[in-house]
C-alpha cells in the first residue's frame, strides 16, 4: 500500500466471501460463531449450542416476530420521514437479528446503552416505539426516561455513550459489594465499527479492563460508517482487539439470531459473575442508507448489498422454523397483520406529537435555580409580548418555570 | 472572470484551487471522498485528485486532527473536514492544547498550519449536535485563527487563503448557506480575509454580525430604511483576530451598535466586541451596545428553533430599545 493511499471505498465483491468469513492467512481470525447455516440449518458448536438448546417453540416464533414487526416499524418511521412527519431517520433494516437476539439475552436488572441505531434492542426492552420517534421529529432531545427500561437515551456523538457504560457497570459491581442480595447485572454498550475508532471506544476498554466491569462491547459491523468501509477503521477483526485489552473478544454472525443469542447470553452471563468485559462483534450489513439524509449509490455498489439478501436473518430464521414445521402460512399472515395495525397506530402517535412550546426549552436546563436563565427567558416573555398579534405560547402559563 | 455559484460550490472550486496551486496539500476527513462528505462539499475531488490527496479517514476526530498536526510538522498542508459542528468536540483537545501551542510552545520553530472546516450553525432542522455554534470556545483559545465566510465570493477565496496561512485556521462554514448563490471572482482575491467588511453603508446604527446572520442582517437593515433608519451592517468574517479598526470606524459614525450570532449571547463573542468598543468609543455611543444571540440553553429542538435564531424582529427591536435612548 501506498503511503497515504487507503483501501477504496468501493467494495471488493471477488474477495467478498473471504470478507465474510475472514481470511485465516492475513487475520487470525477468531472463528465467527454460527449456529443456523444461511439455509436454516443448525451447526453445532460446542460453546455456545448450549445457550440455545432450551429455546422454546414460542420463543423462536417470537424472534421472527420481533424481527418482523421492528423491520414493519422501520419501514413506517421511513415513510413518516419521507412525508415530512420526522425531521430524519436511521434505518436498521438488516441488523434486526444482532439487535432483537442481543435484546432478548439481555435481563431486566441489566442497562443497555444505544448509539441511535438500536431500534430492535429498545424494542426488546418494552419501550414504547413512538417515543423512540420524538427525537427524530425534531420535538425532543430525549423521548424516554431511560431508567424505565433500562435503556439509556440515544446518543449521537459517536462513542461517547461507551465510557458512560463501563462506568455504570462499575457502579453496579460497587453495589453489590455493599449490598450482595441485589441480582448481578451488567451494562451493554452497542456502537458501530466506525465508532470503534473513537477515543472514547477505546479509553473505555482501558477502563472496563483494568476495573473488571461488568460490560459488553456489543459492535454491530454493519461494513459502513456512512460512506467509509469498515477496512479504513481496522486492519484485523474487530472482535481481535480484545485481547490487546485483555478480555474476551468474539465475533458472531450477526444475521444469525441464534448464534447472537447464545454467545450475548455467555457474555452477560461472563460479565454478570465478575468475569468481566467481554468484546462481541456482530457480522452483520446495513441494506439501507445510512440516514435518510444519505445515497448509499455514491459509495458502494448495488451487487454488494444483494449478496447480502440471502443472509437475511428474517428469511433465514423463517427457513429454519419451516423446515421443523413450527409455522405454516397463516402465522406470517397474522403476522402482517399485527405488522399493519402497529403501523397505524405508530402513524397516529406520531402525527399527534405536538412540538413544545419554546419556553419549554428554558425549564430543563440547570436542575436548580439559575439566575441568567430566568433573565434570559423574562426578556424573551416581554419580546413575545411586543407582538400584538403573537401567536402566545400555550405553555407557558401552565409550565411553572423553576429558574 | 465571475461565475454564479452556490457557496457549497465555492468552497469546492476553492479547494479544488488550493489542491492544484499547493502540491503538498491533502484534505482528510469522513465521508469527503466518493460520497463528497455529507454535504457534498468536497464531491468530485477525490476522483481528481486520487485517495492520497482527499482521505476519508477512519471516525475519529482526535485522531484527524492529531494526524493532521503530525503531517503539517512533516511539511503537509492538512485540510480536516468536521462533519458537523457538535461533533468536532472529541477532537477538541488536540486543537486547543496541541494545535494551537504548537508555534509558541517551540518559541517560533514549529508551526501546524492545519485548516480545520466544521460546518456550523442552525436553521436546518435537523436533530442534536448538528446546529451548533462553538466558535467563542475556540476563539478563546490564543494560536488559533477563525473565519467564517458569508457568501460564496468570500468562501472561495477564503479557503484558498487559509491553507496558505502559516497559522493553524478554523474556517467555520456555515451550513444553512450552503445554497446560498452568488457571483465569485476567481481572477484575484478581495480582500484580507482577517478583516471586517461593511456589507452595506449607513448612519445611524450598526449592526455587526458574521456567518449566517449577514443576510438576516441586510434584511433587517432593508426593513429599518422604510422606518427611516440608515443602519451600516458590518460582516465580521474574522472572529479571531477580530478587525476592531472597521468596527470602531463604524460605531464612530452612527453612534449606535448592535452585534448579532446564534451562538449564545453569554460569554459570546459579542460581549468581547461590546467591551472593545465601550473602551474605545464609548463617548460616540449613543446607546449601550445591545446584543442579540442564542438563550443560554442547549439548542433547541427543531420544531422550536425559530424562536432561538435570531430573525428580522429581533433585530428591529433591538434597534428600537437602541433608539429609544
Ligand atoms: C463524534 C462523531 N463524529 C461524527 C459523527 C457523524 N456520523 C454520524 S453516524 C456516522 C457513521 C457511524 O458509523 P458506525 O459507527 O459504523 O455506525 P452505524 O451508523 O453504521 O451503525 C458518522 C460519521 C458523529 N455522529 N459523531
Amino acid at each position: 500500500m501506498d503511503v497515504g493511499h487507503l483501501p477504496a471505498s468501493e467494495f471488493d465483491s471477488a474477495g467478498f466471501e473471504q470478507t465474510l468469513m475472514g481470511s485465516p492467512e492475513e487475520n487470525p481470525v477468531p472463528d465467527m460463531v454460527q449456529l443456523l447455516t444461511i439455509d436454516g440449518e443448525v451447526r453445532h458448536d460446542p460453546t455456545y449450542s448450549s445457550y440455545v438448546a432450551d429455546l422454546t417453540a414460542d420463543e423462536l416464533r417470537g424472534f421472527y416476530r420481533d424481527m418482523f414487526l421492528v423491520r414493519r416499524f422501520d419501514e413506517e418511521a421511513t415513510a413518516l420521514q419521507r412525508q415530512g412527519e420526522l425531521v430524519m431517520w436511521v434505518p436498521m433494516t438488516g441488523q434486526e437479528g444482532a439487535q432483537i437476539a442481543s435484546g432478548r439475552a439481555l435481563m431486566p436488572q441489566d442497562y443497555v446503552f444505544p448509539t441511535y441505531r438500536e431500534h430492535g434492542v429498545a424494542y426488546t426492552r418494552g419501550l414504547e416505539l413512538s417515543h423512540l420517534l420524538r427525537r427524530f421529529r425534531g420535538i425532543s432531545h430525549g423521548g424516554w426516561d431511560p431508567r424505565e427500561a433500562n435503556f439509556h437515551l440515544y446518543t449521537l456523538v459517536l462513542a461517547a455513550q461507551v465510557p458512560h457504560a463501563v462506568g455504570y457497570a462499575m457502579g453496579m459491581a460497587r453495589d453489590r459489594l455493599v449490598n450482595p442480595k441485589l441480582p448481578e447485572a451488567a451494562t451493554v454498550a452497542y456502537f458501530g465499527d466506525g465508532a470503534s475508532s473513537e477515543g472514547d471506544v477505546h479509553e473505555g476498554m482501558v477502563f472496563a479492563a483494568s476495573y473488571n466491569a461488568p460490560v459488553v462491547f456489543f459492535c454491530q459491523n454493519n461494513h459502513w460508517a456512512i460512506s467509509v468501509p469498515t477496512e479504513v477503521q481496522s486492519r484485523v477483526p474487530l472482535a481481535n482487539r480484545a485481547r490487546g485489552y485483555g478480555f474476551p473478544g468474539i465475533r458472531v454472525d450477526g444475521n444469525d439470531v441464534l448464534a447472537v443469542h447464545a454467545v450475548t447470553r455467555w457474555a452477560l452471563e461472563h460479565a454478570r459473575s465478575g468475569g468481566g468485559p467481554v468484546l462481541i462483534e456482530a457480522f452483520t450489513y446495513r441494506m439501507s442508507a445510512h440516514t435518510t439524509a444519505d445515497d448509499p449509490t455514491k459509495y458502494r455498489l448495488s451487487a454488494d448489498e444483494e449478496a447480502w439478501l440471502d443472509r437475511d436473518p428474517l428469511l433465514r430464521l423463517e427457513k429454519h422454523l419451516r423446515s421443523r414445521d413450527l409455522v405454516d402460512d397463516a402465522f406470517f399472515e397474522d403476522l402482517r397483520e399485527e405488522g399493519r395495525n402497529m403501523a397505524v397506530r405508530l402513524r397516529e402517535n406520531v402525527q399527534a406529537m405536538e412540538a413544545p412550546g419554546f419556553e419549554d426549552a428554558f425549564t430543563d436546563v440547570y436542575a436548580e435555580a439559575h439566575p441568567l436563565v430566568r433573565e434570559e427567558l423574562n426578556a424573551h416573555r416581554a419580546y413575545e409580548a411586543g407582538f400584538a398579534d403573537s401567536d402566545a405560547d400555550p405553555t407557558a402559563a401552565s409550565r411553572e418555570h423553576t429558574a | 472572470m465571475s461565475t454564479t455559484m452556490t457557496m457549497a460550490k465555492a468552497i469546492n472550486a476553492g479547494l479544488r484551487a488550493a489542491l492544484e496551486s499547493h502540491p503538498n496539500s491533502l484534505l482528510m476527513g469522513e465521508d469527503i471522498g466518493s460520497l463528497g462528505g455529507v454535504y457534498r462539499v468536497t464531491e468530485g475531488l477525490k476522483a481528481d485528485f486520487g485517495a492520497d490527496r482527499v482521505m476519508d479517514t477512519p471516525l475519529a476526530e482526535s485522531g484527524i486532527i492529531g494526524t493532521a498536526i503530525g503531517l503539517a510538522l512533516r511539511g503537509y498542508l492538512p485540510v480536516c473536514e468536521i462533519q458537523f459542528d457538535g461533533f468536532v468536540f472529541p477532537g477538541f483537545n488536540q486543537i486547543t492544547t496541541q494545535l494551537a501551542k504548537m508555534h509558541s510552545r517551540s518559541e517560533g520553530n514549529l508551526s501546524a498550519p492545519v485548516v480545520i472546516r466544521i460546518p456550523y450553525g442552525g436553521g436546518i432542522g435537523s436533530i442534536e449536535h448538528h446546529s451548533e455554534s462553538p466558535e467563542a470556545l475556540f476563539a478563546h483559545t490564543a494560536g488559533l485563527r477563525i473565519i467564517t465566510p458569508s457568501n460564496p465570493q468570500d468562501a472561495y477565496w477564503m479557503i484558498q487563503q487559509a491553507v496558505a496561512c502559516k497559522d493553524p485556521v478554523i474556517v467555520f462554514e456555515p451550513k444553512r448557506r450552503y445554497w446560498l448563490k452568488g457571483d465569485v471572482d476567481t481572477s484575484a482575491p478581495t480582500s484580507d480575509p482577517f478583516s471586517a467588511q461593511i456589507v452595506r453603508e449607513g448612519t445611524d446604527a450598526t449592526i455587526v454580525t458574521y456567518g449566517p446572520l449577514v443576510p438576516v442582517a441586510l434584511a433587517a437593515a432593508a426593513a429599518a430604511e422604510e422606518d427611516g433608519r440608515s443602519v451600516e451592517v458590518v460582516d465580521l468574517r474574522s472572529i479571531s483576530p477580530i478587525d476592531f479598526d472597521t468596527i470602531t470606524d463604524s460605531v464612530k459614525k452612527t453612534g449606535r451598535l448592535i452585534v448579532t450570532h446564534e451562538a449564545p449571547t453569554f460569554g459570546g463573542i459579542g460581549g468581547e466586541i461590546a467591551a472593545r468598543v465601550a473602551e474605545r468609543a464609548f463617548l460616540s455611543l449613543e446607546a449601550p451596545v445591545l446584543r442579540v444571540g442564542g438563550f443560554h440553553m442547549p439548542y433547541p429542538v427543531a420544531k422550536v428553533e425559530e424562536h432561538y435564531l435570531p430573525d428580522i424582529d429581533r433585530l428591529l427591536e433591538a434597534l428600537d430599545r437602541s433608539f429609544a435612548y
